[in-house]
């Protein structure tokens, strides 16, 4: 029996505050000025793509004690830059991070509901979870959350959050000038909720929204990450890089959906991918070489090599070997609020496999870096790379991608005129939206009120 | 009771160009103040949760080159009791963040100001600095916040993070934490120096991180590190507006913002309440600084005095009672509050924040019969000067308090 012929999902993913995105290109703009951001959506809208997703940090980044400064700094607040985005696009997606250690459930869920008014149904929030003191110094609380409970926290934040959007039922305002009535019934927005994390109850102030409250994304990739997604998130960024492992990891999560009584199409996985272009394979694949050097200038490859051996490398040349010593082991105290730095769980580990790796390939420091850092990457011609996309897709590798342009903001404008058009030929990709929600653009079904969960009267 | 000055420190009437400019405000609550505005047959109170209806209002007030609009906002839903919910079905009910819908308008309108409600006293300063220099930069320069406390224990309860003690110095507390939120949010406005962003090719760096401050705060309510993530916002500091009825407010006033909003019944108590604030402000060491007041007005407008009122006969009657404001009731035709403005501006207001009893029919009277009466009067501008919401309101661009070298307020960002 044929497989039938997937639809591919593309996100555009504002370049951020890593080393992904070369702000030392002449072409680079401003990254805080909203002429870019407007530019960027309304690229990602010409190219109907699903939607624009922007990621968050809540303390400017530290390395040896300073405010790191070789990559972008700076971004706006999610929520603001999102619903100032829905005046400049009609159908686009909006997508952003917020985080659920330093927010609270009824603000939080009252900012998504609105954003989701404004925006006729666009609004999609990645729920993520942070337990560090480092960026608990900017808020109330401060660092307060033990890391192993975080998934709790973003478990619980979430279904607190949908309990507030739920509280509405979506009928109630009647608004009726002749008769006076406005509201079917007293008290709309009633909620009550105690658990460990949050006891909260009152009156939720924020109707119904379109969607009935934001897709839900999810980005972690632990064995819990997976199964919180599996149980409540509509997409999953991951992030990995081969056919063979995307495979696998797109069959372990949509084999975990059944486990709570949904189907397959109900969680897109959407790896995240960076892409360069041009006219043959050949060139792309020697611009891309290029832009490998500014994305690890040799500065940066001594940053990278310091977050693993967790001390200052300022005295080693990039272009030399790797440093003779080992990592200082214990808590990373050199570089502060990276979440890339979580991926060295065993420093020592990966100093050993870097240092091989670097005398069997006869790499430099930075050749290393280069080589060790190297995410999803589509390099080719247009045709080479909308035939690549598409195969991952076909193939069950993932749904689709989050494209992560390098240049802020026309780094998509090629791929929106070149890789789209070859993808709507082929007939995996819309040439016009179908719907207005991004729900709908994701072909998810629509979301009916969750079932009262525990915990709740 | 306040006590009318001696007429000698009543300033004299001046010719036209030499009055100061007027200021002019609009306050968006809903379909419009009077709670039963939503069944005016103008009114659209199905799209009250729509962009559409908040650009259409945000449009009008723009059309009548209004300084700003504010918009209101609380952390529960809408009651006509002052302390908590009430059970009522015949008043709107719901509304979406404040913030957010100055967000959503700012790229549609190219002069007016946008400041939203936050409510400080369950929210995170850090995230309220950056939202609104975010306002400021989605808007190029045309952002505020007014900033409101709650007291009441149903919003409390919706944070379930603190108990509001009951006793006569909580409103002192609130107003206290209020102070040291503002402080925050304006050193985090501050912790990038304007040219901060360095983009040096040759050494690899973006920011220059001496130009990166640490605000170090720490209070009695909570302690923040900074910087903020956001750079400095495009005014530098975007405008900070309170509402303030009473001494403790005043001093919240003079202490931090660069907007008031007062409540007086006629010019005499106006001129009071400026002593007051000119007084706080001056006990705050802000003496020398502008700090604009703003009369508040509840306003039903008709070119017909007659018809004013009946309106509001015939919304009071539809409410079941008469609608109490805490602000003054103004009922009558657009040149007879053209000159009780004016009258409180010679007390020394800098002009008024109406609030229309209903929109669209009373926001239209503002923008399309008061602002043009005030035109030929010569006393309202007759287009936008400024691209930002400071220099509407002659505010300089302030200079930034951590910048280890001045720079000049001229230097400004055009």
């Amino acid at each position: 029996m044929t497989k039938p012929v997937k639809q591919v999902h593309l996100a555009a993913h504002f370049p951020g505050v890593n080393n992904t995105t070369v702000w030392s290109d002449p072409r680079a703009g401003s990254h805080i000025e909203f002429g870019s951001f407007a530019h960027f959506a309304r690229t990602a809208e010409r190219a109907k793509f699903d939607f624009l997703f922007l990621a968050e940090g809540l303390r400017l980044r530290e390395q040896n004690g300073e405010i790191y400064d070789l990559d972008v700094v700076g971004r706006p607040d999610t929520f603001t830059i999102l619903a100032a985005l829905a005046a400049v696009t009609d159908k686009l997606g909006l997508a952003g991070t917020i985080n659920s250690t330093f927010n609270e459930p009824y603000e939080v869920a009252r900012q998504f509901a609105s954003l989701d008014h404004l925006s006729g149904g666009r609004a999609a929030w990645n729920v993520v979870t942070s337990w560090d003191a480092f960026t608990g110094e900017n808020f109330r609380r401060g660092g307060f959350l033990p890391q192993d409970q975080r998934y709790d926290r973003a478990r619980t934040f979430l279904a607190t959050a949908f309990e507030l959007f739920d509280s509405w039922r979506g009928d109630q305002i009647v608004a009726d000038a002749a008769s006076g009535v406005f509201l079917r019934d007293a008290g709309p927005g009633r909620f009550a909720h105690a658990d460990r994390h949050f006891d909260i109850a009152g009156q939720f102030d924020v109707p119904r929204s379109p969607q009935g409250g934001p897709v839900i994304f999810q980005a972690g990739d632990s064995d819990e990450g997976r199964e919180f997604a599996a149980a409540e998130a509509d997409a999953i960024f991951s992030r990995h890089s081969t056919l063979a492992a995307g495979q696998a990891f797109y069959a372990d999560v949509k084999g975990r959906l059944g486990n709570y009584g949904r189907s397959p199409d109900e969680l897109k996985i959407l790896p995240a991918a960076t892409f360069v272009l041009a006219s043959t394979d050949a060139e792309a694949r020697e611009l891309a070489h290029e832009v490998r050097l500014q994305q690890v200038s040799p500065a940066t490859a001594i940053a990278f090599a310091e977050q693993v051996w967790n001390r200052d490398l300022s005295a080693y040349d990039p272009d030399g070997p790797l440093p003779d010593i080992d990592p200082d082991p214990g808590e990373n105290t050199t570089a502060r609020g990276r979440a890339s730095v979580r991926m060295y769980r065993d420093p020592i580990a990966t100093a050993r496999d870097w240092r091989a790796k670097a005398e069997a390939g006869n790499l430099s420091l930075r050749e290393l870096i280069i080589g060790v850092t190297a995410r999803q990457s589509f390099i080719g011609s247009p045709a080479a790379v909308a035939a690549t996309i598409n195969d991952y897709v076909q193939a069950d590798a993932s749904d689709g991608f989050i494209l992560v342009p390098h240049i802020t903001p026309g780094g998509l404008d090629e791929f929106a005129d070149t890789v789209v058009p070859l993808l709507q030929e082929r007939g995996v990709f819309r040439t016009e939206y179908s719907g207005s929600t991004l729900r709908e653009h994701l072909g998810l079904p629509r979301r009916a009120a969750r079932a009262r969960a525990g915990g709740t009267s | 009771m306040p006590l009318p000055r001696e007429s000698v420190l009543t300033p004299a009437p001046r010719p036209a160009s030499q009055r100061p400019p007027l200021h002019l405000a609009v306050a968006l609550d809903g379909a419009g103040w009077h709670p039963a505005a939503w069944r005016e047959p103008d009114a659209r109170p199905a799209d009250l949760l729509s962009a559409g209806y908040w650009a259409d209002v945000i449009a009008e007030a723009e059309r009548g080159l209004l300084d700003f609009v504010t918009i209101e906002d609380g952390l529960s839903l809408q009651s006509s009791e002052r302390r908590g919910p009430d059970q009522r079905t015949n008043q709107v009910r719901g509304r979406l963040d404040a913030t957010l819908i100055a967000a959503r308008v700012a790229p549609l309108t190219a002069g007016i100001g946008l400041i939203p409600t936050v409510t400080v006293t369950h929210t995170e300063p850090f995230h309220i600095s950056k939202a609104i220099a975010t306002l400021d930069w989605v808007s190029s320069g045309r952002a505020g916040v007014r900033v409101k406390v709650s007291a009441r224990r149903d919003e409390a309860a919706h944070f379930g993070r603190r108990a509001l003690p009951a006793g006569p110095e909580l409103m002192d507390d609130l107003f206290a934490e209020a102070a040291d939120y503002v402080e925050v949010i304006r050193r985090l406005w501050d912790s990038w120096e304007d040219d901060a962003e360095i983009r040096d090719v040759a050494t690899g760096r973006f920011v220059d991180t001496r130009k990166l401050h640490y605000i170090d705060f720490a209070g009695r309510w909570f302690s923040v590190k900074g910087p903020s993530i956001t750079p400095r916002p495009p005014q530098g500091q975007p405008v900070v507006a309170a509402l303030a009825h009473r001494d403790v407010a005043y001093q919240l006033a003079g202490r931090s913002a660069d907007v008031v909003f007062v409540t007086p019944r006629d010019s005499a108590s106006a001129r009071d309440i400026v002593g007051q604030v000119r007084a706080a402000q001056a006990s705050a060491g802000r003496a020398g600084q502008t700090v604009h007041l703003f009369g508040d007005l509840m306003v039903y407008l008709d070119l017909d005095a007659d018809r004013a009122a009946q309106r509001k006969a015939r919304l009071d009657d539809r409410a079941g009672q008469p609608y109490a404001s805490d602000a003054l009731t103004f009922t009558g035709t657009p040149a007879q509050l053209a000159d009780l403005i004016q009258d409180w501006q010679q007390a020394g207001l800098a002009g008024c924040r109406l609030r229309p009893a209903t929109i669209p029919h009373d926001l239209a009277q503002i923008s399309r019969a008061l602002v043009p009466d005030l035109q030929r009067r010569a006393a309202f501008r007759e287009k936008y000067r400024s691209h930002t919401l400071r220099g509407l309101l002659g505010l300089p661009r302030p200079a930034n308090r951590y910048a280890s070298i001045a720079v000049p307020e001229e230097a400004a960002r055009s």
